[in-house]
């Protein structure tokens, strides 16, 4: 029989923890699937962060550090600096990226560091059970924003693909969703572009991934994605903010 | 032989990392360490080495994880504030079995404290750096060539037993000058292999992990134990402390470091004046030298600490002595060094109160 559908090879065989109508899931498996079609699962070193995707270092075939929270640029760094031939990504949510872990993130970008990040901006901190993001929108009810994220308390989200593309170090700064296949597909072409520049040696190339998160929205993963369509689509719209290789900046 | 050249502490113990094969160093800039990462910036590009200067000392620790993550050999180095910035990364290398050399060339505190010398950090090293069940090695040299000698050890040490190592050193020894034999050049490819690096597993073998998590409370306190173990290994084998006129010493002075160069003064001139003092000089502040300690404690009748501290180091000595022989305490702090007669002088007063 032939086959139609089968697991990357990228992923191991571990059942992935995370919640029903979580788009990581999604998201592990377009990494994963790059890698395959790149062909450097053998040369390819991936760092964990601390947030929902801590376990990751379970999930990918590759060799895998698990990083300090917010760290994950810099481990990267000695990672990269160590083995220039080696093909070396983050996987980082927004509270790792844009919060804790932001002066790793803008220095490793603003150096060229040779890497790929991976960034997963669901607007909460999904596994402290849903408190305030850097990323979480103004008026946004999170554990830690009981009355709405009110910006002149709680000051205003990041927007993190606009914030980079400034940086010279910058080969690719790119937003998208995994709401729908279009996106999806989407998705992974950026990805893709995203390893292909570090083999080419092509410097920082981050991928910023609009994710739900059914769980602590309150929603279900219909009303999630539709959530995110509605309210952080306007906010962080998708798109190439910087491309070396076309010369695009902004929207 | 190799031929004596005549070095500051912080460049000399920099060329002897090179030496021993390091080739990655990761730093941010603070007094009084700030000729160690001079001397990395222009010395790694001739060698093939990669010198980085960090956004911080966070991202400076982070990146020694990475590297020390490949299997490479790696250092940094700082300066007490700096060492509480890295305490966070220490702490994950030491959770995550990576070896690597952090060196510390103390300075007073606590807060933003001095920028001279001084040995309060003590504490810090040899009680765990950073947050868990953790500890590291500490070397605590007392001369430029020692502080060079020691390098290789930490290194070598630390891969061994998978265990971040610590040169304590201090302002003094960082920016003295002395005579000193450099060791050996080791070429880095010819380092042991580390088969547990996370390097890119290149289809050949299963995936290496590097990682400090543990869900399960059963596995971690499992992981923990089997550290324990090397630890326990450790304190049963790497024990190393000098001593000088101890044979028939009444008094135990106890220094390490700078306070022992001071206290050696202060010993001689004891001797001088008919008391029989001796100095017990710690070379490992982690382990601590606890059998010299505890051996002295059956001939010796009276222990004097010195520190360059409110007093820390004197909890090894008590725990050691284990109240056998009164043990008493002289420092200053804030970065002043004691004097040799100030040191005497305590060695009188005791010398008197046991007769």
């Amino acid at each position: 029989m032939a086959v139609t559908f089968s697991k990357p090879h990228a992923l191991t065989d571990d059942i992935f923890h995370y919640c029903p109508g979580c788009t990581h899931g999604i998201i592990h498996r377009l990494v994963a699937e790059v890698i395959d079609e790149l062909g450097i699962e053998g040369k390819t070193i991936g760092i964990a962060p601390v947030g929902c995707a801590v376990l990751a270092y379970n999930y990918f075939a590759c060799d895998m550090i698990e990083a300090a929270h917010g760290r994950a640029p810099a481990v990267a760094t000695g990672v990269k600096r160590s083995l220039p031939d080696s093909v070396c990504f983050t996987y980082q949510g927004d509270g790792d990226l844009a919060a804790i872990g932001m002066a790793e993130t803008v220095h490793a970008a603003t150096r060229g560091e040779n890497i790929t990040v991976i960034f997963v901006n669901n607007a909460i901190y999904g596994m402290t059970g849903g408190q305030m993001a850097p990323t979480s929108l103004p008026g946004q009810v999170t554990q830690t924003t009981p009355y709405g994220r009110d910006v002149k308390l709680a000051g205003n989200p990041i927007r993190v693909c606009e914030l980079l593309s400034s940086l010279d170090g910058v080969a690719l700064a790119e937003r998208v969703s995994v709401d729908n296949v279009k996106n999806v597909n989407n998705a992974k072409k950026a990805i893709k572009k995203a390893f292909q520049n570090q083999i080419d040696g092509k410097g920082y190339s981050i991928v910023e991934i609009l994710s739900s998160c059914p769980t602590n929205w309150g929603l279900t993963p219909n009303e999630a994605l539709q959530w995110l369509r509605d309210n952080m689509m306007p906010y962080y719209p998708l798109g190439v903010y910087k491309d070396i290789s076309r010369e695009v900046t902004a929207q | 032989m190799a031929e004596k050249v005549l070095m500051k502490g912080n460049e000399a113990l920099a060329e002897a990392a090179i030496s021993a094969g390091c080739r990655h160093f990761f730093g941010y800039p603070i007094t009084p360490q700030t000729e160690l990462a001079a001397y990395m910036a222009k010395t790694m590009p001739k060698v093939g080495g990669v010198y980085l200067q960090a956004e911080s000392e966070v991202a400076a620790i982070n990146m020694v994880l990475g590297a020390a993550s490949t299997g490479k050999r790696v250092m940094t180095s700082s300066s007490s504030p700096g060492i509480s910035l890295k305490s966070e990364g220490i702490s994950y290398m030491a959770g995550s079995d990576l070896p690597a050399l952090i060196v510390n060339v103390q300075r007073g505190g606590p807060g933003l404290g001095g920028i001279q010398p001084g040995q309060a950090d003590y504490a810090q090293a040899t009680r765990g750096v950073g947050h868990g069940d953790a500890r590291i090695l500490v070397f605590s040299p007392a001369t430029v060539q020692e502080m060079v000698d020691l390098v290789t050890t930490a290194f070598e040490l630390g891969d061994k037993y998978r265990i971040p190592a610590m040169i304590l050193a201090d302002g003094m020894l960082g920016q003295m000058m002395e005579p000193v034999i450099l060791p050996e050049k080791q070429d880095p490819a010819s380092l042991p292999k580390k088969d547990w690096a996370a390097a890119g597993h290149e289809g050949k073998r299963k995936k290496n992990i590097i990682n400090s998590l543990y869900l399960d409370p059963y596995l971690l306190e499992k992981t923990i134990v089997e550290r324990q173990s090397r630890y326990k290994a450790i304190k049963a084998a790497h024990q190393m402390s000098e001593e000088v006129y101890t044979e028939d010493a009444d008094i135990i002075v106890v220094a390490y470091g700078a306070s022992a160069r001071v206290s050696r003064s202060a010993v001689v001139q004891a001797r001088a004046e008919g008391i029989k003092a001796g100095l017990l000089r710690p070379v490992t502040v982690w382990p601590y030298p606890d059998d010299a300690v505890k051996k002295l404690a059956d001939s010796a009748k009276a222990f004097l600490a010195v520190e360059m501290s409110a007093g820390q180091m004197v909890d090894d000595v008590r725990l050691a002595v284990n109240g056998k022989r009164p043990v008493k305490f002289f420092g200053r702090t804030g970065g002043v060094i004691p004097t040799p007669n100030e040191v005497l002088e305590q060695i009188r007063a005791l010398a008197k109160e046991v007769q």
